[in-house]
């Protein structure tokens, strides 16, 4: 099937702004990011599904991926889009909203509602633009921290998250081990890769090559850089895929014509896949915020945190874990959650872990894989029954 | 059959009866110990040794379709190779460690039941016996590779490569210093037979053998 094409010069509408439907907290005191900032009056939208029970135990926290969002599961009810984890987040499903508090915030420095470049700053009333701070993954979970205090849960059982979402839940396991029950990091690395740096910069260098991102005050000069942004993303997008899953969905077949044109118009289904991909982002994220989430993904390294040495960052764990992978994600290969393993093993964590078979690369995450599914599910409910959750019920039994 | 087989509806009443040979080595785990079960496959023990047992269990396997399987039954079971990965765990880390019908077919016998004894306090190691009489006589009369209840693979294809005999294995824990706490001579079902795993007899009429071990 040809994807739908968004012609080049004429990106769609943007969806309507759902800021009016998030759930916002502010913290009260300022926060002291890694770097030594002190950032104050952070809020951060957020996400709940399903209730939190009497003795506050069963919070599942979700932490979203670079370009993701709180918006996990049901049907926004102002974009109409499907939440990213609806095939896992619901009633009666893998991460059932039934038995689970599932909180899920759009991370500090994102353009969902939560503070970041695209948002005021207070001391000079406009956008922050290049005047926000940098912030790290560890900025992230410390702000997350402080919205499950504000929530009144003092442990969660369980965090989980794919890509970045898996760097935030490492961070979480390893900086409040007292306050995690159980961690499932999926598709995800303990430190970013020479690799995953270099596709980042590429990114970055589109955005601030574009003349409409004007040294990032494009807010104030009413500009977007759409073409900047836009690149950046088909860049990405490409690493989020498997040569596998390209030529399967694409293969060289033409886009609408017969013969080649002889020019630089989008003759393959797969260009215009990717120009398809990347203007119907640039309506969903803010340019800067991509800049400041990918350095964030950057800086991220466990092991270095911890003189070198992962296991250090382990040690006397109490936490569960689980690690999953895809045996085609090329962006974080099987091999990066490997290592978290045997940092485990070395400290003899209670671990699990599960490859993945899947020709979807990094996505799979984010795709109904049934065996994803299941291998979830087990975790899940296991660690529920020792934690004393209640079981999932059967399908079609009553309670 | 499946880990779930061993996780009944009721907690109450009795332990359900898993595998004979599997049973002969849960039964010398004692309550409450903390496991780590070798070539898990895909958790039969493990679950029952959770559930049944209350230990505090890990699990390492091989092939990643039973580490699914194990995990998907809530098991906290990775997919690793125990001749490269055993190094990872820390000394003493477990009250026991299982090896069970494995260590033939490792490259490095040896060198895997030092890790053993490194990791836990205890290995607990079970191998079919090659010098039991149908093995010995399969070869002097058949002329051709052994093919017996407990060897049933076309030497082409069987993934044993480092078979021993009783005595064979007595000798290694010998050369290595490791004493044998316990011996049991087990039938090719895994019921234990009536006499003493470390003589001759054993050596001639069991098909195959568990041992406790510890370091001396």
């Amino acid at each position: 099937m040809a994807p739908e094409i968004a012609p080049l010069s004429v990106p769609a509408p943007a969806a309507p702004a759902p800021a009016a439907l998030d759930l916002k907290m502010t913290l009260e005191s300022p926060l002291v990011l890694q770097s030594g900032v002190t950032l104050s009056g952070v809020t951060l939208a957020f996400q709940t599904y399903g209730a939190l029970n009497a003795a506050r135990s069963n919070c599942v926290l979700v932490c979203h991926a670079l370009t993701g969002n709180q918006y996990l599961a049901g049907v926004h009810p102002v974009t109409g889009k499907r939440g990213w984890w609806d095939d896992l987040v619901g009633p009666g499903k893998v991460i059932d909203t039934d038995r689970f508090f599932v909180v899920c915030a759009n991370v500090l420095g994102g353009c969902m509602g939560s503070t970041g470049p695209k948002e005021i700053d207070p001391a000079s009333g406009t956008p922050w633009g290049l005047r926000f701070p940098v912030i790290t993954i560890r900025d992230m979970v410390q702000a997350q921290a402080k919205l499950l205090d504000y929530l009144g849960v003092e442990k969660l059982f369980c965090v989980t998250g794919g890509s970045m979402g898996a760097m935030q839940v490492l961070e979480w396991a390893s900086r409040y081990p007292a306050r995690v029950f159980a961690a499932v990091p999926i598709a995800g690395s303990y430190r970013h890769s020479a690799q995953n740096i270099a596709f980042h910069e590429v990114g970055r260098q589109a955005i601030m090559a574009d003349p409409d991102w004007s040294h990032g005050n494009y807010l104030e000069e009413n500009r977007t850089p759409k073409r900047g942004l836009a690149v950046a993303r088909m860049a990405a997008h490409i690493t989020y895929l498997s040569e596998a899953a390209l030529h399967r969905k694409f293969g060289r077949r033409l886009q609408d014509r017969e013969t080649l044109t002889y020019g630089f118009d989008a003759d393959f289904q797969v260009e215009s896949y990717l120009r398809h991909q990347g203007y119907t982002f640039v309506d969903r994220f803010d340019a800067n915020s991509y800049l400041y989430i990918t350095r964030a993904m950057d800086y991220f390294d466990l092991a270095q945190e911890n003189a070198g040495v992962l296991a250090n960052a382990f040690k006397g764990t109490p936490v569960r874990y689980c690690l999953i992978s895809f045996s085609s994600d090329w962006l974080f290969p099987t091999e990066e959650s490997r290592a978290i393993v045997r940092a485990l093993n070395a400290v003899a964590a209670n671990v699990s872990f599960v490859e993945v078979e899947s020709d979807k690369g990094h996505d799979a995450f984010l795709l109904d894989e049934p065996e994803f599914h299941q291998t979830l599910q087990g975790f899940i409910d296991g660690s529920a029954e020792i934690c004393g959750l209640p079981p999932r019920l059967a399908k079609g039994a009553k309670s | 059959m499946s880990p779930a087989a061993a996780r009944p509806e009721t907690a109450a009443g009795a332990a359900p009866r898993i595998r004979v040979d599997l049973q002969q080595v849960a039964d010398l785990v004692p309550p409450g110990s903390r496991v780590l079960d070798v070539g898990c496959g895909d958790g039969t023990l493990l679950a029952y040794l959770t559930r049944f047992k209350q230990v505090d269990g890990r699990g390492l396997e091989l092939s990643m379709a039973r580490v699914r399987a194990a995990v998907t039954h809530g098991l906290p079971v990775i997919q690793g190779n125990l001749e490269t990965d055993l190094k990872d765990y820390p000394s003493g880390a477990f009250d026991f460690v299982i090896l069970s019908q494995t260590l033939q077919a490792t490259h490095n016998p040896r060198a895997v039941m030092e890790e053993l004894l490194r990791i836990g306090r205890r290995a607990i190691v079970s191998f079919p016996n090659f010098g039991h009489w149908r093995v010995r006589l399969s070869v002097m009369f058949g002329g051709r590779m052994p093919f017996t209840p407990m060897l049933s693979d076309a030497w082409f294809e069987t993934p044993n490569i480092h078979l021993c005999t009783v005595l064979d294995f007595i000798d290694l824990c010998r050369l290595m210093g490791v004493r044998i706490e316990a011996g049991f001579a087990l039938d090719a079902t895994g019921q234990r037979r009536g006499f003493a795993a470390t003589g001759k007899r054993a050596n001639l009429f069991s098909e195959q053998a568990l041992f406790v071990l510890t370091r001396s």
